[in-house]
């Protein structure tokens, strides 16, 4: 793999899978940062990436790939 | 010994696997108006259980609000459900999830069986009851009224069953209420109605018999007034607890005077 020249910053487009929609992002490297990027606390939610359910504990070194089916759930009313 | 919420009782706690109740009216959040209603029903209700949904969150609008804003897990015993789920593998995989965005191995297990009357697929919920026990979870089987499948739960791991009192949402109270006491006598586990009340005195009946708890929903959220309903089902709890610990009289088809025959002129 060729090295990244240092100071430059190296810029990934990835389409992922996001509870359904296609999702297309450049810096969504980790679960945490696909979770800064649409703006989720992620103290309340749960993710799973393709039928994996990945801990919040794990959300920072879990990295995304390509195709990835991501989806992130919450509670709502329910009975 | 009543407390300041009302519900509580110190002497009368209902507990489930080690984790104390205040309240034996527990409460759905589902059909309300909006977030503040919820919430002030909630309040009236005297509840400390509420059940939620396991659902995407909406990524596409990111100011709708989050139900968790206005019921605080502090304060109250969140219980997620895995309602909408119709198999064994989508039921396991909404617990699982459940207990990932939350705090608490408490899941209310439905394997719903059919989508006009709501009614379990207790031969999918009682396989998915014993891979979740297993996988240390606090499993209360939303079941129907049947006393043998009742102690097929429990024997599975069930940590409390959850019969219906009737189908979600029909209103129609407590249909079969002879069953629920051959389940309160057959299964040595907190009895849970969950599903059917329509009104207070349907949830009255249903702590008459001796059951430990109900968990009311639509009769609440959808009622005109849902905040005084809310407080009608606290009533009602509250007086069936106690009529059933009281210990009622005997039924009889003839009279007994309450008046003294002596001293009569």
């Amino acid at each position: 793999m060729d090295r990244i020249p240092s100071g430059m910053r190296f810029f990934v487009f990835m389409k992922l899978i996001v509870n359904g929609e296609f999702f297309e992002t450049s810096n969504a490297g980790t679960i945490t940062d696909l979770l800064n990027e649409l703006s989720i606390d992620p103290g309340q939610v749960a993710v799973e990436v393709n039928l994996s359910i990945i801990r919040k504990s794990d959300h920072s070194t879990f990295r995304l790939h390509e195709g990835d089916k991501v989806e992130i759930v919450n509670f709502v009313g329910g009975g | 010994m009543q407390g300041s919420k009302g519900v509580r009782n110190m002497d009368d706690n209902l507990i489930i696997r080690g984790i104390e109740f205040e309240s034996r009216l527990w409460v759905g959040t589902g059909k309300y108006k909006d977030f503040n209603e919820t919430k002030m029903a909630i309040e009236a209700s005297g509840a400390d259980v509420v059940t939620v949904a396991v659902r995407r969150v909406n990524i596409i609008d990111r100011k709708s609000e989050n139900l968790l804003d206005y019921i605080d897990p502090g304060k109250y015993k969140i219980l997620p459900n895995t309602a909408g789920c119709y198999t064994v593998e989508d039921a396991l995989r909404y617990a699982r999830l459940a207990r990932e965005a939350g705090i608490s191995d408490l899941i209310k297990l439905e394997v719903i069986g059919d989508e006009k009357t709501l009614f379990p697929d207790t031969w999918g919920l009682l396989q998915a009851t014993e891979i979740l026990a297993k996988e240390g979870f606090i499993v209360l089987p939303y079941t129907n009224d049947d006393p043998i499948m009742a102690k097929r739960l429990a024997d599975a791991g069930a940590a409390a069953i959850m019969p219906l009192g009737a189908p979600i949402g029909s209103g129609l109270g407590i249909r079969n209420p002879y069953n629920l006491k051959i389940i309160l006598e057959t299964v040595k586990l907190p009895i849970v109605v969950d599903a059917g009340v329509g009104t207070a005195s349907d949830a009255a009946i249903a702590m008459e018999l001796g059951c430990d708890a109900v968990l009311i929903n639509t009769a609440i959220a959808g009622a005109k007034d849902p905040i005084a309903m809310a407080e009608a089902m606290k009533h009602a709890v509250i007086a069936g607890r106690l009529a059933y610990k009281a210990g009622r009289i005997p039924k009889k088809l003839y009279a007994t005077a309450s008046s003294p025959i002596e001293g009569m002129l």
